[in-house]
C-alpha cells in the first residue's frame, strides 16, 4: 500500500516557517510521505511540484497574512493541472472571517493557529479520497 | 537537606537541561563555582549589569516593533508611540523591502505594507522618520537581507537632515546568520552575507562610530526552537563569526566590539531566563576579553534588548497574554537589559492595534513607575538558588559553544541546515509536549474556556489601496531622480561586489541617488547570487 503524500508548502515571502516544519514532522510521524518545499514559493511552483510529484494533499503555511491572495492565484492553476480532485489545506495565522472565502477557493481543510497535530493528521486521513492509492 | 532524595518528589528540569532543586542553600552556590563571577554592576565580568547605576540612572529604552502600510501611516503611528511615551523605535518593514524586491516587482503583489513599512528609496524614509528627532529618539531596523542597503538609507536621510554621523545613534538588526536558522529573509547564499556584515561593521566603524551595525539575534532562534542555553550559545558563536570577519579586514576587536549588540527572548521560567542573561553576560564579557583580548570594558559589554516573548504567548485566551507580557518584562527588567520591547497580546492573530501597542507600553511603564524596579542594580544577586543557576547557566551554555565548534561550527553548521533540523525537531517535541498537556500552558492544554468566547481582538486592517500608493510613489522617484547618476552607482555597486571591495560606499552612493532597494540588490545578487535553502529533517 502507498503512502499518502502530500506536498506541504510555503507561500509567498513570508518566512515563518516553525509551525510549517512542525506539521511535516508530525505528517511524517503518521507515515505519510512529505514533500516541503521551503520558503518562498509561487503560485506556478506550488502548481508545478504538486502536478510533478503526484500528491494526494496539497497543503499550505501562511503566517504573513497574504493566504487569500495567493489562494486565489493559485486555485484556477491546480485546476488547469487537473488537480481539483486532491485534497486542499490550509493553515497558519487565518482569521476567522476568512475562513468562508478560503472554503471557497477549494481550500476544504482549514487549521489555524491553535489546531492540534493529530487534528491535522486525522483529517487527511480522512478525506483523501479512495483511502490510500 | 537534599530534598530531592525524597522519591515521592518528581525530578524537575528546566528546558535548558537543567535539573532544579527543592530547595537552595550557599553550599549548592560553592559546588557550582561559587562566587568568583559575580562581581559587582558595572565591572568586569559584568554578571550584575554594564552599568554601575544600571536603571537608577537611566530605565531601559521601550522600544515596541512598529510598522505597516506605507511610509506615511508609519510616520503616524511612529508619532503616535513616542506620543505615549516609547524612547525608541523599532521599525518594521513589509517582506518584499526585507528580502530586496520593489513594490512593483510582480512577487511583491500582495505583500506590499502587509507586515511592516514598505520602502522602496530614500524618499520613504525621509517620509517615515519626519518630525523625529533622530538623536532624542534612536531608531532600530529590523532588516537583515537587505541591511546593508536600509543602513545606507539611514545614514543617508541623517546626513540629508544635517545629523552628525560621527555622533548618531541607531541599530539595525543585520543577523543574517539567524534569518538561515528562522525568519528566513535572507537573500544572497552564506558566504557573501556574512562578507556583508562585515561591511556594515568596517564602515560604520569609521564613518558612523556610534551606530550599531549589528544586533545578533538568539531571539528567532528560541522561537524556532532552541532552548535557552541553546540561544545564548548560537548567538555568541554567530557573534563571534562577525567579529572575526571584521578582524579580517583589519579592524582591532576595540574598534567594533562596542557597537556589537544583542537583541534576546524573554518567555518562560522567570529564574531560567534572568540566570540565561545574568550568565551570558559574564561569559560574554569573558569570551572578549580573554579569546578577543579586547582592552576597552565596552567591548565586552553584553548590551541588549531583551523583550518579545512571542513564542510563550497563546492563541487561546489572548486577553491572558496581557498577564504573561508582564511577567516577561519583569524578566527582562530582573535581567538589567537596555531596551525592552513586547509582543503584544493580540500578535497570533493580527499586526498590533494602536489599542495592543499601548497596553505593551503601559506594561513596561508600570514596572518603571510603580513597581520599584529602577531603584536598585541587579536585585536577584546573592540568592542561592540565582546564583548557583547562573553558575550552571553559563557551563551549560559554555558545553554548547564547545560542542558547536567540535562539530564544525556555526556557519558550516548552518549552511547544512543541520541547526535548523535540530532546533525544529525540538519545536516539533515541544509542540507535542504542549499538546499532550506534559508541558502546562494556561487556556491551552488545562484551564480551557469550555466553549472559547469570541475573542476581544480587533483586526489591524490592510488597505489595497496603501500598495497603489506605493508603487506610484516609486514611479514617481523613477521620473524626478537623474538616471544617469542611478546607472553610474549601480554599475559600481556591481564592480566592487565583483572586486570584493566593501560594498557599502558604492551603496550609500546609489541610495543617495535614489536608487531602489530592489535594483541595488539585482545588482549584487547578479555578482552573488541567491540563497538555496538546505531542505533536511
Amino acid at each position: 500500500m502507498k503512502p499518502i503524500k502530500v506536498l506541504l508548502a510555503k507561500p509567498g515571502l513570508d518566512g515563518h516557517d516553525q509551525g510549517a516544519k512542525i506539521v511535516v514532522r508530525a505528517l511524517m510521524d503518521a507515515g505519510f510521505e512529505v514533500i516541503y518545499t521551503g520558503l518562498r514559493q509561487t503560485p506556478e511552483a506550488v502548481a508545478r511540484i504538486s502536478l510533478e510529484e503526484d500528491v494526494d494533499v496539497i497543503a499550505l503555511s501562511s503566517m504573513a497574512g497574504s493566504h487569500l491572495h495567493f489562494c486565489q492565484k493559485l486555485k484556477p492553476l491546480l485546476e488547469a493541472d487537473g488537480l481539483a480532485d486532491k485534497l486542499w489545506l490550509i493553515g497558519g495565522s487565518l482569521p476567522q472571517q476568512d475562513h468562508a472565502a478560503l472554503r471557497e477557493l477549494g481550500f476544504k481543510g482549514i487549521f489555524p493557529t491553535g489546531s492540534k497535530l493529530d487534528a491535522i493528521v486525522d483529517y487527511i486521513r480522512q478525506n483523501v479520497k479512495d483511502g490510500v492509492k | 537537606m537534599n530534598e530531592r532524595a525524597k522519591p515521592e518528589l518528581k525530578p524537575v528540569v528546566n528546558e535548558s537541561g537543567i535539573e532544579v532543586n527543592p530547595l537552595y542553600t550557599e553550599e549548592d552556590v560553592e559546588k557550582s563555582g561559587g562566587y568568583d563571577m559575580v562581581g559587582l554592576p558595572g565591572e568586569y565580568p559584568f554578571t550584575r549589569g554594564i552599568h554601575r547605576l544600571m536603571y537608577r540612572k537611566q530605565p531601559w529604552t521601550m522600544r515596541q516593533y512598529a510598522g505597516f502600510g506605507n511610509p506615511a501611516e508609519t510616520n503616524q503611528r511612529f508619532k503616535y508611540l513616542i506620543a505615549n511615551g516609547q524612547t525608541g523605535l523599532n521599525v518594521a518593514f513589509d517582506l518584499p523591502t526585507q528580502i530586496g524586491l520593489d513594490s512593483d516587482d510582480p512577487l511583491a503583489e500582495g505583500e506590499i505594507g502587509r507586515v511592516g513599512m514598505s520602502v522602496d528609496t530614500l524618499r520613504d524614509f525621509e517620509v517615515a522618520f519626519d518630525g523625529i528627532d533622530l538623536n532624542k529618539i534612536t531608531v532600530s531596523l529590523t532588516i537583515n537581507g537587505a541591511a546593508a542597503i536600509l543602513i545606507a538609507m539611514y545614514l543617508a536621510m541623517a546626513e540629508k537632515r544635517g545629523y552628525d554621523l560621527k555622533q548618531l545613534r541607531g541599530t539595525a538588526q543585520n543577523d543574517i546568520l539567524k534569518e538561515f536558522i528562522g525568519r528566513g529573509t535572507w537573500v544572497y547564499p552564506v558566504e557573501p552575507s556574512i562578507k556583508l556584515v562585515g561591511d556594515t561593521i568596517e564602515y560604520c566603524a569609521t564613518h558612523a562610530p556610534r551606530y550599531s551595525p549589528v544586533s545578533v539575534c538568539g531571539y528567532h532562534i528560541r522561537e524556532s526552537g532552541a532552548t535557552p542555553a541553546q540561544e545564548m550559545a548560537y548567538a555568541f558563536c554567530i557573534a563571534k563569526a562577525y567579529a572575526d570577519e571584521a578582524l579580517k579586514r583589519g579592524l582591532s576587536i576595540d574598534e567594533f566590539a562596542g557597537r556589537l549588540s544583542y537583541n534576546f527572548n524573554i518567555f518562560g521560567n522567570i529564574f531560567e531566563q534572568v540566570c540565561k542573561f545574568r550568565a551570558g553576560r559574564s561569559l560574554w564579557a569573558k569570551i572578549m576579553k580573554e579569546e578577543y583580548g579586547a582592552q576597552k570594558p565596552g567591548s565586552m559589554w553584553l548590551r541588549m534588548i531583551a523583550g518579545g516573548g512571542g513564542g510563550g504567548l497563546t492563541f487561546e485566551q489572548p486577553e491572558v497574554n496581557i498577564v504573561r507580557g508582564a511577567y516577561y518584562a519583569l524578566i527582562s527588567a530582573l535581567s538589567g537589559a537596555q531596551t525592552m520591547a513586547l509582543c503584544s497580546y493580540d500578535e497570533a492573530y493580527t499586526i498590533p492595534t494602536e489599542y495592543s501597542a499601548r497596553i505593551s507600553l503601559r506594561t513596561m511603564q508600570v514596572l518603571i513607575e510603580e513597581m520599584g524596579l529602577t531603584e536598585t542594580a541587579d536585585p536577584l544577586a546573592g540568592s542561592y538558588y540565582v546564583e548557583t543557576m547562573t553558575n550552571q547557566m553559563r557551563d551549560k551554555i559554555v558545553q554548547i559553544m564547545a560542542e558547536t565548534d567540535a562539530e564544525g561550527g556555526i556557519v558550516k553548521l548552518v549552511s547544512e541546515g543541520i541547526i535548523q533540523a535540530r532546533v525544529s525537531a525540538q519545536a516539533y517535541r515541544m509542540q507535542r509536549d504542549i499538546e499532550s498537556g506534559r508541558f502546562p500552558k494556561v487556556g491551552v492544554n488545562r484551564y480551557r474556556n469550555e466553549r472559547e468566547e469570541d475573542h476581544p481582538v480587533e483586526f489591524h486592517p490592510y488597505k489595497e489601496e496603501d500598495a497603489r500608493v506605493q508603487i506610484e510613489r516609486l514611479k514617481q522617484v523613477r521620473t524626478e531622480r537623474d538616471q544617469s547618476k542611478v546607472d553610474q552607482a549601480l554599475a559600481r555597486v556591481r564592480q566592487d561586489a565583483q572586486a570584493g571591495a566593501n560594498l557599502m560606499p558604492a551603496i550609500v552612493e546609489a541610495v543617495k541617488a535614489y536608487a531602489s532597494v530592489g535594483e541595488i540588490t539585482h545588482e549584487m545578487v547578479k555578482v552573488y547570487g541567491r540563497y538555496k535553502e538546505p531542505i533536511r529533517f
